[in-house]
């Protein structure tokens, strides 16, 4: 077969307009605003989008597929420019496993492209539709954290395009600042259109999972600290309706890959066809899963289908280890299509925090007591397990993380935003950290307390320098370096 | 460059929900100088909604301004008019962008704009032919496809087209006209379903007879209703949701008898 017809077809290049008046809002749909999309297909016409901006006196901010939940690619004082239409495979190697993709390239594009030749990508997220440009710039992890890093742990090289239309090849090497700064800085430096990225060799399209419930989040901590070692995915899911005794209560969903001769007939576990996810939900078509989800969107309902979850999960930890495909076990965001619907107008944001393995227990605990004393308790609640990372911005601490999704409407959001304010307290004063593709809360002194000054003073020092005229803006960075830049 | 001060965390809330809230009242009405499409910008002004009115002709857009200029004093509404011809295909992305931008955001879209030159018995006129498709097919989906694209991220939003129950049926008096509401009501029914899971509506009005410039002249009329009562009732039907009305209802059950006609019974008839 020749080279060119192994790779992933792109999206068609028209499928989307070159520029466009519309509303960009973060995933989580509780910020956003109508602007000026810009949709370039090549490194020249993005360098065609800066002149454009600049000739407007707008400024530009960077968008793949809109997969953060708070303001990362949001910019309603200037315009966007979304990366999707420059999603070409360059090249892939099914030898080495090394693929080579433009920016707008996607996880899901990467997956299913890789495959079939028995490669698996290294680290995704829990949904696939994020472009590797995009997961480069917020440096996104999956559930396997804690065992190879974050997504910049996987990638070897990068084209970084400045505002200046210089365009950087960055590795660890060659140009290392920039390398240790973009992957993880936001898009604030410049536009990342070409990234090298390795993939893992898989003998199977399964996975083998287990179940484990566990009763509060002790025995949930427990239960990873004894497993990372030799678990290859861990992810814990939190009750947070739970109190007193079971404050924490959830599952734990441990995987590990198989090893060659595991899988009688890798050939077919590898194929697409095997990987698809479940078309229905308990009898129902999945695509009008969220329209019946809207009515348990509330305290009550929420309490009863994280209730049916956990004991559904107990019976499911009683039974054997059960094997699972890759793309059903990594991409349970994508499960029901158009959830986040289900949160009503005023949308959802998550709240992640990340805490140092010493002071993580009891601050989550009274994260949770907090939670349950202002009244706003998390609709779902994720758990992992992290370890820290080169990249100058990172969220990634040698520790946990607790991603908690809040319902926003409009008459608590003040009272939302006030709650959350006062959980950073706690995470702040325990050495924790927080994460840009999902913030949307913490102020510009947070930023200043979770990294080393030096660090954010050299960051700005690398803004000014690649992007004197501050033309990549978005609404996160004004809300967060703005005032210390 | 500069900016605004970014808004700390707190009262960044609310004030970012704006939009959200009260303030869902802007419509574009494109052919808006004449007929229902002024009837609809009379009537929605009145209702306090903040309208860009186009059309072709400026005096007459100028007169319409004056006119609502009370209504819109009252109730806090607002008319902006815009020269535009709806066959002008080129500059619709620049000024839908414009207008939506003046109005702060856009919630119900019109697209009232249509020609029925008189044609004659022995008349083959391919340009002529090619004009009436511009206005009343091509500027729709213009349109349409800004408005579609701008609603369906927004996830809300209404599309009005007016065709007529001429796209019912192949006439001999006026095929082109025919061809372009047929074309446009098949338009519109496409994009009320391609935007269905996005949370906007499509409706399709059908009018009969409405006292307009573009019945004058015209002989047997009848069950002839204003302008402004055909503009009441579509703005119903819109906020009903309805997807295809004919506009006044009894219509439908002419329309309905009409599509049953066997051919060579219909060619027969002097419509």
């Amino acid at each position: 077969m020749p080279a060119k017809a192994l790779l992933a077809p792109p999206i068609p290049r028209r499928a989307r307009p070159e520029r466009s008046y519309e509303r960009v809002e973060g995933w989580g749909m509780a910020v956003g605003s109508d602007g000026v999309v810009l949709r370039p297909r090549d490194v020249d016409e993005v360098r065609a989008c800066f002149e454009q901006a600049r000739r407007e006196g707008k400024s530009l901010g960077l968008r793949g597929s809109g997969c953060s939940y708070g303001d990362a690619s949001c910019n309603q004082l200037g315009h966007t420019l979304d990366l999707s239409r420059m999603n070409r495979l360059l090249s892939f190697d099914p030898a080495s496993g090394v693929a080579q993709a433009e920016g707008g390239f996607t996880i899901e594009q990467l997956w299913k492209h890789v495959l079939p030749h028995g490669w698996w990508p290294k680290v995704v997220s829990g949904t696939m539709f994020p472009t590797l440009a995009g997961a480069a710039a917020m440096n996104i992890h999956g559930k396997n954290n804690y065992a190879v890093g974050t997504l910049g742990d996987a990638i070897s090289e990068f084209d970084l395009l400045a505002p200046s239309g210089e365009l950087y090849t960055c590795t660890r090497e060659r140009n290392a600042d920039l390398f240790h700064a973009a992957i993880g800085g936001f898009g604030m430096l410049g536009v990342i259109t070409r990234v090298v990225l390795g993939t893992k060799r898989v003998h199977s399209g399964d996975l083998e999972v287990r179940a484990f419930a566990s009763r509060n989040l002790r025995e949930m901590m427990e239960y990873f600290e004894s497993h990372k070692a030799n678990s290859d995915y861990l992810v814990g899911w939190i009750d947070c309706f739970g109190r007193g005794e079971e404050l924490g209560r959830g599952l734990i969903h441990d995987a590990r890959y198989l090893d060659e001769g595991e899988d009688p007939h890798p050939e077919q576990t590898l194929r697409l066809g095997h990987q698809e996810l479940p078309l229905t939900i308990l009898g129902f078509p999945k695509s009008e899963v969220w329209k019946i989800l809207r009515y348990f969107s509330n305290d009550l309902g929420m309490r009863a289908i994280n209730t049916a979850k956990y004991w559904s999960g107990r019976l499911e930890a009683m039974g054997e280890p059960h094997r699972q495909s890759h793309a059903a076990f990594a991409f349970l965001l994508d499960y029901v299509p158009g959830w986040k619907l289900a949160y009503g107008r005023g949308g959802l944001i998550q709240y992640q925090s990340f805490l140092p393995n010493a002071t993580a227990h009891a601050a989550y605990e009274q994260m949770m007591r907090w939670n349950h004393e202002r009244g706003f308790v998390p609709y779902l609640g994720v758990f992992k397990r992290h370890r820290p990372d080169p990249f100058w911005l990172t969220h990634a601490v040698d520790g946990w993380s607790f991603a908690m999704d809040f319902k926003v409407t409009a008459s608590r959001r003040a009272d939302l935003w006030r709650h959350c304010s006062e959980l950073t307290r706690i995470v702040l004063e325990a050495g924790g950290k927080f994460y840009f593709a999902k913030d949307l809360v913490i102020a510009p002194r947070d930023v200043q307390s979770m990294f080393p000054a030096d660090r954010l003073a050299a960051f700005s020092a690398l803004k000014q320098r690649l992007d004197p005229g501050a033309l990549l803006q978005t609404d996160l960075w004004r809300r967060l370096f703005e005032p210390c830049s | 460059m500069s900016h605004d001060p970014a808004p700390a965390a707190l009262p960044s809330g609310p004030v970012r929900l704006a939009g959200v809230g009260l303030d869902e009242r802007r419509a574009i009405v494109v052919g808006a100088s004449s007929g229902m499409g002024a009837a609809l910008v009379r009537q929605l002004a009145g209702e306090g909604y903040r309208v860009a009115a186009l059309a072709r002709r400026k005096p007459e857009l100028d007169a319409l301004a004056a006119a609502c200029a009370p209504a819109c004093a009252a109730t806090g509404g607002a008319v902006i008019s815009a020269v535009h011809d709806a066959a002008n295909l080129a500059e619709v992305p620049a000024l839908f962008e414009r207008l939506v931008r003046e109005l702060g955001g856009l919630d119900l879209f019109v697209y009232a704009a249509g020609v029925m030159p008189k044609i004659g018995k022995e008349q083959y006129d391919t340009a002529l032919d090619r004009e009436i498709l511009a206005v009343n097919l091509d500027g729709a989906i213009a349109w349409g496809n800004e408005c579609a694209n701008y609603m369906r991220t927004r996830r809300r939003g209404t599309i009005v087209g007016i065709s007529s129950i001429a796209g019912d049926r192949g006439r001999k008096g006026n095929p082109v006209y025919c061809t372009s509401k047929a074309a446009l009501n098949t338009y519109l029914e496409a994009l009320r379903n391609r935007l269905s899971e996005s949370g906007v509506h499509v409706c399709t009005i059908k009018p009969g007879y409405v006292d307009t410039r573009m019945t004058q002249g015209l002989d047997k009329l009848f069950w002839l209703i204003s302008a402004e009562e055909a503009a009441r009732q579509i703005l119903a039907a819109a906020r009903n949701r309805v997807n295809t009305r004919y506009v006044p209802l009894r219509w439908q059950a002419v329309g309905t008898v009409l599509k049953l006609v066997p051919s060579f019974l219909f060619r027969r008839a002097s419509i």
